[in-house]
């Protein structure tokens, strides 16, 4: 894996970030304005009589990569909607450090997600997935800017087919290129591996590693403790509570599978 | 961006699936050539009897059409999550649903002008002499529908038993149009061909109303 990231240019240029796995290239652009965090805030969620989330308070700062972990029901993906601006707290505040003063749509337009689902239309082609969410956002030079990230994220081949005939893995890899399209500035990835075999897990952490370079703020949230090993931050979430928040590598938490009722 | 450009795009992609996969108006399609088939089969109505029985079959057909075209509309948007895409985008919320509610008008208005032949020669009902005001009064009711079962089927896309439950919520809602769509389309089959204004500006009034509360609960309709 050879990895070379280009910095040292001005707020609002380009920085490039390339990364290459055997069989796959990775160069994504995000602009290199200041990047956006997170932070939340007491944060409760309730569903019915489920509390998903329960007095959560976390700050993840801009620029920061942070892996998120947690048995299955422990809140990461209630967590990462809530960044999104998908889910409100039913108590608590989220907030974005980078964005203050800015309104609601110009902070969503800051911020990649790339769901348990993939967030395309299996009707459309892979290139026009693309070109429907640019022109949602309004982006200038969307045609070029389609094509590299098609290319970056290895399906610049099959970009005239439509998503409902792709593999698991590589639905997947559209999903993430459609997340880096608007060049966001926060990207949340919620269990982003899924579906990606062996080559796909090194690009994808070669993305991941190449994305924070280049200056964005990156939240993964995963089973795979592989993660860990790149990001600066491991958080474990359990029964909707942090259960410990460490630099680095994450330590050993307990994984038990954890299915909850009303609290 | 504007509100009517995010619309555009969100329009677009609503057609571009529809022509690429045809779900919605070959089913939509088919239901009315059945309920105008069988039932000009079952009741081999008269002139007379076709000019009285038509305005309401026609309605009720289009009606129940578009109550299954309609539930689509949204689940579409939950097989891979897309509405989560669309509410994170930085566009007005009214506009993902205006998008849809043109392209469910669009859908409907196809059938209509498909299927009002095929209702005038299954019936024996001239309708060339009113063709013009038939379709402004199937429009104008066909815009509250698109409108009001937008709306509901936003809303009752997260639901259990949501089949069910669409029809339920929107037919009483939408019963002013059916009266005012029935009552209007009855003067012009009619033997004067009349198109009352009190009809036309309750559709119209319908249409304005529910139009102006969709914009003004927007924020929460697409919420999760």
């Amino acid at each position: 894996m050879g990895e070379r990231v280009r910095t040292g240019l001005g707020s609002g240029a380009v920085l490039q970030s390339e990364a290459r796995v055997a069989g796959f290239s990775s160069s994504v652009e995000i602009a290199s304005q200041s990047s956006l965090g997170v932070a939340f805030e007491r944060v409760e969620k309730r569903y019915g009589g489920l509390l998903a989330l329960c007095r959560v308070s976390l700050r993840i700062e801009a620029g920061e990569f942070v892996s998120l972990f947690g048995p299955n029901g422990s809140g990461k993906t209630t967590l990462l909607r809530m960044a999104a601006l998908l889910v409100r707290p039913s108590a608590g505040s989220v907030a974005h450090p980078g964005g203050e003063g800015l309104a609601v749509e110009d902070v969503r337009r800051q911020i990649g997600l790339v769901g348990h689902k993939t967030l395309v239309y299996d009707e459309l082609t892979a290139e026009e997935n693309l070109a429907f969410f640019a022109r949602l956002y309004g982006l200038d030079h969307a045609e070029e800017r389609i094509a590299q990230v098609l290319d970056s994220v290895g399906l610049g081949k099959r970009a005239g087919d439509t998503a409902g005939t792709f593999s698991r893995g590589m639905r997947q890899r559209l999903a993430i290129a459609r997340a880096l399209i608007t060049e966001p500035r926060l990207l949340l990835f919620d269990e982003p591996a899924t579906g990606l075999d062996r080559q796909g897990r090194d690009w994808l952490e070669a993305t991941l590693d190449g994305l924070h370079r280049a200056g964005a703020t990156l939240v993964v949230s995963t089973h795979d403790e592989t993660f860990s090993a790149i990001s600066g931050r491991s958080v474990w979430l359990r029964a909707g509570r942090v259960a410990s928040d460490t630099a680095g590598q994450a330590a050993a938490a307990p994984v038990e599978p954890e299915v909850r009722g009303s609290r | 961006m504007s509100l009517a450009r995010s619309a555009g795009v969100v329009l677009s992609k609503e057609l571009r699936i529809e022509l690429r996969t045809r779900d919605l108006t070959h089913t939509v399609l088919f239901f009315v050539l059945m309920v105008a088939g069988l039932f000009s089969f079952a009741f081999a109505p008269t002139a007379a009897e076709s000019r009285r029985i038509l305005p309401g079959l026609v309605w009720l057909a289009f009606f129940f059409a578009g109550t299954l075209m309609l539930q689509l509309c949204f689940v579409r948007e939950q097989v891979n999550d897309t509405l989560a895409a669309l509410r994170m985008a930085p566009i007005d919320p009214f506009a993902i649903l205006l998008g849809k509610i043109l392209a469910n008008f669009v859908f409907l208005a196809v059938t209509e002008i498909v299927f009002m032949p095929v209702f005038s020669v299954f019936y024996n009902v001239d309708i060339g002499a009113v063709v013009g005001r038939l379709f402004t009064v199937l429009f104008l009711g066909t815009f509250g529908l698109a409108v009001v079962g937008t709306v509901f089927s936003a809303m009752a896309s997260q639901a259990r038993m949501r089949e069910l439950l669409l029809p339920l919520l929107l037919l009483p809602i939408l019963a002013p149009v059916l009266i005012a769509g029935v009552e209007a389309t009855a003067g012009l089959l009619g033997p004067e061909h009349l198109l009352e204004r009190q009809w036309l500006s309750m559709l119209g009034g319908f249409d304005v109303i529910f139009l102006t509360a969709t914009w003004l609960l927007s924020g929460f309709l697409v919420e999760e």
